[in-house]
């Protein structure tokens, strides 16, 4: 009797501690962030699994089409030879399927392909979203970068010809859809005028090239990459462009720059050190959120170049019904969009002392 | 009667105040008229001659022939009609729901608030282009009408939380306060006190929202993933795509046409908005 009383006033301080500690965890702005994000990938990912797998055709009878019309077999060898190749159990009720793929995904295991047997779908992704960061990283950075500078030149040069030739140039390609203006340097620069070996740029490297630091592997990557990464300058760099415009024009505007020129600073620490940090605040967040759309944004440019990305990798699982390798491609995508949020919000708060979130005191 | 031309007249005045958004809504017109009212003009020209692929530029044929000889204009003006209505109703259907639960959100917010803006929260994660390539193997986007439907339904949560955000500021205002001291209702003060304040932005995002319904329709057909049939500017695309007209060089009309159409399309839906931002609001209009 004494020794449970004891016990309990031994554990009493301690369940105070937990429960403060729990308090403490749910206020904290952070943890909550990222708990919330947690719950978003849970939704995300049952919501995809189970409208992946209502699709109408299931992989066995994609592949059974295929090796009839293609290799023109007949109805029974060609099932046959698919139950062979994909040993698939898709009779396994879909909650038990769900809570399999579950376990695996908490192991960090994202599931074999149908297609390509026995290949993991982790490797698969390893392979092709490389491509993916390389050439649409790379575009958003030049964008980027060369939409600040140019965002604040026609700022400065208002109703200048320059400006006027930029801003008219910024708003005709954001709005033209981007595989549009992919298509068209095909035609034009491939077809048309021969200016580029455009089947040779095909891939996302050379046949025959080994990857590793050496400058023929560096310029043959960018060689296949490039047209993929002037079509998506072309198509993003107007939308920085305006909106480092206007943000620049507001920041003029500002007492703290007047005062600035008033205190007789140069023009050079007045652009840089006053005008452009806080002209280009908001377009960091843009950039953060951008981040996140790099994956998902792909599709359509890496048909049109051929280009061996994620993209590539998702249409191609689409039409084969590749279960597995559409799950690890939403997986991916969706956390980098919700990384990217993250990012976006942290960011905020860190570069702009003045918004200091409620909760990060 | 007199009173309508009036109207009318201020209407055209305020429109064409802003060249640029002036000639944007021209185009509009001109390609709403192209497409509703052109098909009974041009007759769709369906016979394949061989002795005509890829014929020049001619009178005969203004932009020349396809890849089995059938003229490309008959082609384009047929062509855009589904375009429009997609792009249209989808975006109406995205600002609708955008503006209920956007204004909804605000005015009772709590757990319905949370509620709604988590559900925009998730909409926003699930890649869209992505989603919407599923959904195209799901539901067979062969009827214009359900594409428009799952385009609309896909795309209101960024707009739903701008608007929360303007009722939410709109609501703390004086004649706002006045309305509900008034007690005029929910309703009256949503529809009458704090929308007519927010119209040249609805009115702006409605056509982003069908420039963004034509981006994905014609992303997805030219994919190949909506079995659509019948003339479209994103069939011709994906027709002259796997038909190989891309690589060939005397081909270049016929490639050109439904990219002009559906560029030149986007570009004046995009010009317009300027005039209609200041159509609506007063404040940016100097000197009518």
């Amino acid at each position: 009797m004494a020794s449970t009383i004891t016990e309990a006033r031994a554990l009493a301080p301690a369940g105070v501690s937990i429960g403060s500690l729990l308090r403490k965890a749910a206020r904290n702005y952070v943890l909550r962030r990222l708990a919330v994000a947690f719950i978003k990938v849970l939704i995300v990912v049952t919501l995809t699994f189970f409208l992946i797998r209502l699709m109408p055709t299931n992989p066995v009878e994609v592949y059974i089409n295929e090796l009839i019309t293609q290799y023109g077999m007949s109805a029974d060898e060609a099932r046959n030879q698919a139950a062979a190749l994909l040993a698939i159990d898709l009779d396994a009720p879909l909650s038990q399927q769900y809570f399999q793929y579950m376990v695996g995904l908490v192991q960090g295991n994202l599931g074999t392909s149908f297609r390509s047997k026995g290949t993991p779908v982790g490797a698969m992704i390893a392979q092709f979203l490389p491509w993916t960061l390389f050439s649409v990283g790379i575009s958003l950075l030049i964008s980027f970068a060369l939409g600040m500078l140019l965002g604040m030149w026609s700022a400065y040069r208002r109703e200048s010809v320059g400006d006027h030739v930029i801003t008219t140039f910024s708003s005709i390609f954001s709005s033209i859809p981007n595989y549009l203006v992919g298509i068209m340097l095909v035609v034009l620069l491939g077809v048309q005028w021969k200016l580029l070996p455009i089947t040779q740029m095909r891939g996302s490297m050379s046949p025959g090239m080994t990857p590793g630091f050496t400058l023929e592997f560096i310029k043959d990557i960018f060689f296949h990459a490039a047209l993929p990464i002037s079509t998506y300058v072309l198509t993003t760099i107007g939308s920085w462009t305006l909106a480092m415009k206007s943000s620049t024009i507001a920041t003029l505007g500002e007492d703290y720059v007047t005062v600035a020129k008033a205190r007789g600073l140069s023009e050079g620490r007045i652009i840089t050190g006053y005008v452009g940090r806080n002209a280009s605040l908001p377009l960091f967040t843009s950039l953060a959120i951008s981040i996140g759309f790099i994956v998902g944004g792909s599709t359509l440019i890496e048909f049109i170049f051929v280009y061996q990305g994620v993209g590539q990798l998702l249409l191609n699982s689409i039409t084969s019904r590749d279960y597995p390798v559409m799950q690890g491609i939403f997986l991916i995508i969706t956390f980098t969009v919700i990384l990217a949020n993250l990012l976006a919000e942290f960011l905020y708060s860190r570069l702009d002392p003045r918004v200091r979130v409620a909760g990060g005191k | 009667m007199a009173a309508f031309w009036h109207n009318l007249k201020t209407t055209l005045r305020l429109l064409s105040h802003n060249k640029v958004g002036f000639v944007g809504f021209l185009f509009v017109i001109f390609f709403i008229l192209l497409s509703f009212v052109g098909p009974y003009v041009v007759p769709l020209d369906r016979t394949t001659k061989l002795d005509q692929i890829y014929a020049p530029i001619s009178l005969q044929h203004p932009l020349g022939t396809d890849f089995s000889g059938r003229d490309v204009l008959s082609h384009v003006v047929h062509g855009g009609r589904d375009v429009l209505t997609v792009a249209f109703l989808a975006g109406a259907i995205s600002t609708v729901i955008a503006v209920v639960m956007g204004s909804v959100s605000a005015l009772i917010g709590g757990k319905v608030d949370s509620g709604i803006m988590g559900l925009a929260d998730v909409i926003l994660t699930i890649p869209q282009f992505p989603l919407l390539i599923v959904l195209a193997g799901l539901l067979r986007f062969n009827n214009v009408l359900i594409l428009a439907f799952i385009l609309g339904i896909l795309s209101w949560p960024s707009l739903s939380r701008a608007i929360r955000a303007q009722v939410l500021s709109l609501r703390e205002r004086d004649f706002v306060e006045a309305a509900r001291a008034l007690d005029l209702g929910t309703g009256h003060i949503i529809l009458r006190e704090i929308m007519p304040n927010m119209a040249s932005y609805l009115a702006v995002s409605l056509i982003f929202a069908m420039t963004a319904a034509v981006y994905a329709q014609v992303g997805l057909v030219f994919l190949g993933l909506v079995p659509l049939s019948g003339s479209n500017w994103g069939v011709m695309l994906q027709l002259a795509w796997t038909k190989g007209a891309i690589f060939y060089p005397k081909a270049l009309p016929y490639i050109l046409a439904p990219v002009m159409a559906i560029a030149l399309f986007q570009l004046s839906l995009v010009f317009a908005t300027r005039s209609l931002e200041e159509m609506f609001n007063p404040r940016l209009r100097t000197g009518v």
